[in-house]
């Protein structure tokens, strides 16, 4: 199992927050690794809107090749932030060169685009950066988007931030998700780390899918490039929920409703039984099984958590407005807002999904049983 | 004969016959139950003539010797009345006197069995133990990270989809804009395959039936049952219990008269309607009711005069083309029902599978494919046919599903897989190995047979005389003197049975693999074969 948390936040704040809600949950994650999404910048970044910030790890030849690759496609570095990590690395974390985040100008000639063009063009070139990386091991991509930043490093997440030096003002941020991983399935691989990304959208899960290889199987057949990776099971949690967005224009409410539909007989008496219906024969294959607990972050900073139909995993919410945090535990919890009132804290059960909205004023509880917003 | 006496080209022994009939002299009544019983006449009352030599101890008296006669079994030799091993003889013996033996020895019958020219025709199935998919092993178990559920108290929906699904963005647009939606049934994974009023018995037909009934009303298992192509009773199509019928035409039509004309009156659509292209069992030949077995009754159903064998054509003759026929079939049928019900076409095992699979992607009508593999059952075919035609199931499933898988159309034309599950009584187990290598559902026949009318046929040619009316066991005879054996109460209770205790079993392979929501429909990474070659062939891990 791993653990999560996120933060959810009307002043920006320090990952450090984050990572020290793992740090009490280490019970639960084996310190194979940390990973962190970072939305709703502070500090420097809040100026640069519009600008995709490329997050990723790069050898020195790496950036190199970055450099002469983003010039020829006419990205212009408007913002960089350079991690100096000390000499000696700490035991269990590897040696890199450069841990970059560098906010770029958009190509002149991207202008006139519509901004789906944009988006798409954006993804083609993270994937583009990551097939490149791939093949001469000098770059690992973790995201290329206006307002996010990511940093996934192997190592304990404590240890890590340590060594990364997290802490400072550069990073603070609005929104944060955090995850510590406990290494299961498949080899230590950092695109295998949580949170993914895909076109402003983040998930993070813990559990495991079951249903992996039929999901992929479909999400890759969609003929979408940016469904692609699947070195972790869990990948597939972020590339439904864009799929459920940007292909069927279904919302937040409904995306429970794809990996987790309600049984036939409640849908006979359900208020929009038969839309749901359609919703659970066609999209079947996105049907997701065993355990799980996926906390996300929609380009919208909406901040959302989905249980399982078991509710195998455990997930609390709780806060007070301005500022929300989404834990594994309890202890979790306790630990990134101490003086909140518990007794408005929320464990979402086997039906629901909890939104925070980017104004960070309530938790939305939302049951599966509810009548849905109407689809655009 | 006598030692000097005339031998014929097919003179055999009793030790030349597959099976030897024993009978103990000791035990046994004469009461004649097994002579009246034996469905092929194999035995007879026999006279024997024995002498009994009488030498007394002195020399005062000579020896002597006295004839006497008793009376017992006779096992004939001749290769028409050869045993089939049916056992019928032992079941009603009151003492336990008598019992069908098979030699160890391949038999010389086998060399005989085509008198005036006329190859051995049979019922049954390809006469081959073991199989692919009893070695398939479910190989994925949650273990700590990932908890196994709980098969007997967590919530399940084993249930799959037939009918055309659309892609989801598809489905919502027309959802909008009030377009047709191809109907989809929702509908339990393991269906009765094609079996024909006048293959099986009425009270065969009639027990089934009622099993079906009863598992989708009282017990709320969506379990279907297709007709196979002999047409369907007139009762029936008028009821509201048409509704778990999926009606089947093939090349014959028989039955389709009846059937058209009762439309205007059904009070429900039927669940499907299977084309039939081909059987696994036979493929490449027409379906065939020899003569024996067609009465005044299955006449009537079938449309045509009693007493004459019926072998329908090995393709569909009013079409020109096999990929006319399909789309032309399948749109006439959808537009009887007025595009209210499934119509999907069945073909055999072939390695030209995918080409079939290819134009019904293309065709927005067809709602599936069913594949029907050489180890499917026919209640007649030749035993050539049955024997060396077809092709396994698990790989022509595995490449259709990976074929769907790139087109991106996988589980949109559900692909029903058959031939030979549960022909070692591994039913759950090799349903479960189908799905996961990319079935949506499983059709089941000879298991159906076996388990719930007590069906003596094996995989070591035992009793197989399905097609000429004979059935011991009344399951595949027209003869009411043998349907009347059958009580249809029994065995829909039996068919119950089986349902409920496949549903358990299926809950115990796939609760451990942490699925229960959702049918496990190409779930692969489950899978592992101790065959390299196979798991190579399939796609799955080879685990040893």
């Amino acid at each position: 199992m791993c653990r999560l948390c996120a933060l959810t936040s009307s002043e920006p704040l320090s990952p450090m927050k984050a990572i020290e809600a793992l740090d009490v949950m280490r019970e639960g994650h084996d310190g194979s690794g940390v990973g962190l999404f970072l939305s709703d910048l502070g500090g420097p970044w809040e100026e640069l809107e519009g600008a995709p910030i490329l997050s990723g790890i790069f050898t020195n030849d790496g950036l190199k090749r970055l450099d002469r690759f983003m010039m020829e496609i006419g990205f212009m570095t408007k913002y960089k932030l350079s991690i100096k990590t000390p000499k000696r690395t700490p035991p269990g974390v590897p040696k890199r060169d450069v841990y970059l985040i560098r906010a770029y100008e958009l190509p002149e000639e991207w202008d006139q685009l519509p901004p789906q063009e944009i988006r798409n063009r954006l993804l083609g070139v993270r994937l583009q950066l990551r097939e490149m990386g791939q093949e001469k091991q000098d770059m690992i991509v973790f995201s290329f988007w206006p307002d996010c930043i990511m940093i996934k490093e192997i190592g304990d997440p404590m240890t890590v931030a340590e060594y990364l030096g997290l802490d400072r003002k550069e990073l603070r941020a609005r929104i944060i998700l955090a995850q510590g991983r406990q290494n299961t399935n498949y080899a230590i691989n950092l695109y295998a780390c949580h949170p993914f990304f895909i076109q402003g959208m983040a998930t993070m899960t813990n559990g495991e899918n079951t249903a992996f290889v039929p999901i992929r199987e479909f999400l890759s057949s969609r003929g979408f490039p940016g469904y692609v990776g699947y070195q972790s099971d869990s990948e597939v949690f972020t590339h439904i929920l864009h799929y459920t967005q940007h292909f069927l224009g279904l919302g937040l409410e409904h995306y429970k409703h794809v990996i987790t539909p309600l049984q036939d007989e409640v849908l006979e008496t359900h208020p929009n039984g038969p839309f749901l219906k359609h919703i659970k024969r066609s999209c079947r294959r996105l049907i997701i099984d065993g355990p799980n607990c996926v906390i996300g972050c929609l380009p919208d900073k909406r901040l959302f958590m989905v249980q399982d139909r078991k509710k195998l995993r455990p997930g609390v919410v709780g806060g007070r407005p301005g500022l929300y945090a989404f834990s594994s535990e309890m202890c979790g919890l306790d630990a990134m807002i101490p003086d909140r009132d518990k007794s408005k804290d929320i464990q979402p059960m086997h039906l629901d999904t909890v939104i925070v909205g980017a104004n960070r004023q309530e938790v939305r509880l939302c049951s599966q049983m509810d009548t849905l917003p109407p689809v655009l | 004969m006598l030692s000097d006496g005339h031998i014929a080209p097919s003179s055999l022994s009793l030790r030349d016959l597959p099976w030897q009939v024993h009978w103990s002299l000791e035990k046994c009544t004469l009461c004649g139950r097994c002579t009246t019983v034996c469905p092929v006449h194999a035995i007879e009352l026999g006279v024997f003539r024995k002498r009994i030599l009488e030498t007394a101890l002195g020399i005062t008296q000579a020896p002597s010797n006295v004839f006497k006669v008793f009376y017992g079994i006779r096992q004939k030799t001749d290769p028409a009345y050869a045993c089939i091993g049916c056992g019928m003889c032992s079941l009603v013996c009151p003492n336990d006197a008598i019992m069908p033996y098979r030699s160890e020895e391949a038999d010389k019958l086998r060399f005989h069995i085509n008198r005036g020219g006329q190859p051995r025709r049979r019922g049954g199935r390809r006469n081959v133990p073991g199989g692919i998919l009893d070695r398939i092993k479910f190989i994925r178990i949650s273990m700590l990270t990932d908890p196994a559920l709980d098969a007997g108290r967590h919530e399940f929906e084993l249930r799959s989809l037939l009918g055309r699904v659309l892609p989801p963005e598809e489905n919502l647009r027309r959802l909008k804009e009030d377009g047709w939606i191809p109907p989809v049934r929702e509908i339990y994974p393991l269906i009765i395959g094609g079996m024909s009023f006048g293959a099986l018995s009425p009270t065969m037909w009639e027990g089934l039936q009622m099993g079906v009934a009863y598992l989708n009303e009282e017990l709320g298992i969506p379990v279907r049952m297709c007709t196979g192509e002999g047409g369907c009773p007139p009762r029936l199509l008028r009821s509201r219990f048409l509704k778990y019928v999926i009606l089947q035409i093939a090349s014959g039509y028989f039955g389709w008269d009846e059937i058209i004309h009762a439309i205007p009156e059904m009070k429900e659509d039927p669940c499907a309607i299977e084309i039939k292209y081909g059987q696994g069992a036979k493929p490449g030949d027409g379906g065939l009711l020899m003569w024996y077995k067609v009465n005044k009754l299955i006449a009537a159903i079938r449309g045509v005069p009693p007493g004459v064998s019926l072998p329908s054509p090995p393709t569909h003759q009013t079409k020109y083309s096999i990929e006319e026929a399909v789309a032309k079939m399948i749109q006439s049928m959808s537009m009887a029902w007025g595009f209210r019900v499934p119509v999907y076409p069945k073909i055999s095992g072939t390695s030209t599978a995918l080409a079939v699979l290819n134009n019904l992607t293309r065709n927005p009508y067809a709602a599936g494919l069913a594949i029907d593999g050489e180890d499917g059952g026919t209640g007649a075919a030749y035993n050539v046919s049955m024997d060396h035609m077809g092709h396994p199931i698990a790989s022509n499933i595995r490449d259709s599903y990976l074929t769907l898988v790139r087109l991106g159309k996988q589980n949109e034309i559900p692909l029903f897989a058959g031939g030979g599950i549960g022909k070692n009584a591994n039913l759950a187990a090799n349903a479960a190995a189908l799905i996961m290598l990319g079935a949506s559902a499983v059709q089941c026949g000879k298991y159906i047979m076996q388990a719930t009318a007590g069906c003596l046929g094996s995989e070591s040619d035992r009793c197989n005389v399905c097609n000429i009316g004979v059935c011991p066991k009344g399951i595949t005879s027209q003869d009411p003197r043998l349907y009347r054996r059958l009580d249809p109460e029994k065995v829909a209770e039996r068919l119950v049975d089986v349902f409920l205790a496949f549903d358990t079993e299926l809950k115990k392979i796939v609760a451990p693999l942490g699925r229960s929501t959702s049918l496990p429909i190409g779930m692969s990474d489950a899978l592992g074969i101790d065959d390299p070659a196979a798991a190579q062939r399939l796609q799955i891990a080879y685990v040893v």
